[in-house]
């Protein structure tokens, strides 16, 4: 069965997208991802979905989804590399991603998970 | 407004899903879309095809590419035997949701597109058309 990759980075999580999702594949992202932050002790999730030409309803109620889980897990999650054109539509759709720390790339958003991470520790 | 060809697609599985929107690229994109209004078709397809396969019970969606100098369009007609919507006012309110979904489907494809109909009938089905023009 095909599944999406989560690799781990010392105390993150990277999660890309590559594939135009069905519902279940994005259903069982959801699964897997919760269980691999305990496993690994993850404190941060990383969603690069650069490769994402659509992100609809769905998938942006999984993306919701998933912050939500990781953050009672106490890991934080960052969505990085949403295309123009694809925020654009989102916003029309109606869609705010309300909860979801979002950053332009994956550079940016590792920044966002390392400073977390040092906040906590001063 | 001519039809200069058009597609009839089953929406049965989920997996149908993925290649109504991969379908409703290709013709946006045969049409000379702009990527943003690619986009917008393809999330409406998106929304529409999964309310005829979860509310609906399946159908199919017929991909027409329109032509009406200067203008060309893409128009999608999704089609469902399945219970149809009682209150179709209702139906298009943002939030309202008679499943487990975030209630933007209908009403969000609506806002994607340029126009938009949709006829039910309890007990018969539900049709619900879009099309979008550059």
């Amino acid at each position: 069965m095909e599944k999406i990759p989560i690799l781990k980075m010392g105390r993150f999580l990277l999660v890309t997208v590559q594939v135009d999702m069905h519902d279940q594949l994005a259903l069982q992202l959801q699964d897997d991802l919760t269980a691999r932050i305990v496993a690994a002790r993850a404190r941060g999730v990383l969603i690069d979905i650069s490769s994402l030409e659509v992100v609809d309803s769905f998938i942006g109620r999984m993306i919701s989804n998933i912050a939500a889980m990781a953050k009672v897990l106490d890991a934080e999650t960052v969505v990085v590399g949403i295309q123009p054109a694809v925020a654009i539509t989102l916003v029309e759709l109606g869609l705010s991603l309300e909860g979801v720390r979002t950053a332009l790339d994956v550079d940016r958003g590792m920044t966002l998970l390392h400073e977390r991470l040092a906040d906590e520790q001063r | 407004m001519a039809v200069v060809n058009s597609v009839v697609l089953p929406i049965r599985t989920q997996e149908d899903i993925v290649r109504v929107r991969q379908a409703a690229r290709e013709a946006a994109v045969g049409q000379g879309f702009s990527l943003v209004d690619q986009t917008k078709l393809v999330t409406a397809a998106s929304e529409l095809a999964r309310n005829t396969l979860d509310y609906g019970g399946g159908g199919d969606v017929e991909i027409a590419r329109l032509s009406e100098p200067p203008r060309r369009g893409v128009r999608l007609v999704f089609t469902d035997k399945g219970p149809g919507i009682a209150d179709v006012e209702q139906a298009l309110t943002d939030g309202f949701t008679s499943g487990g979904g975030l209630g933007l489907g209908l009403s969000g494809a609506k806002r994607l597109s340029n126009d938009f109909s949709i006829i039910s009938k309890v007990g018969e089905g539900t049709q619900v058309m879009i099309a979008r023009w550059r």
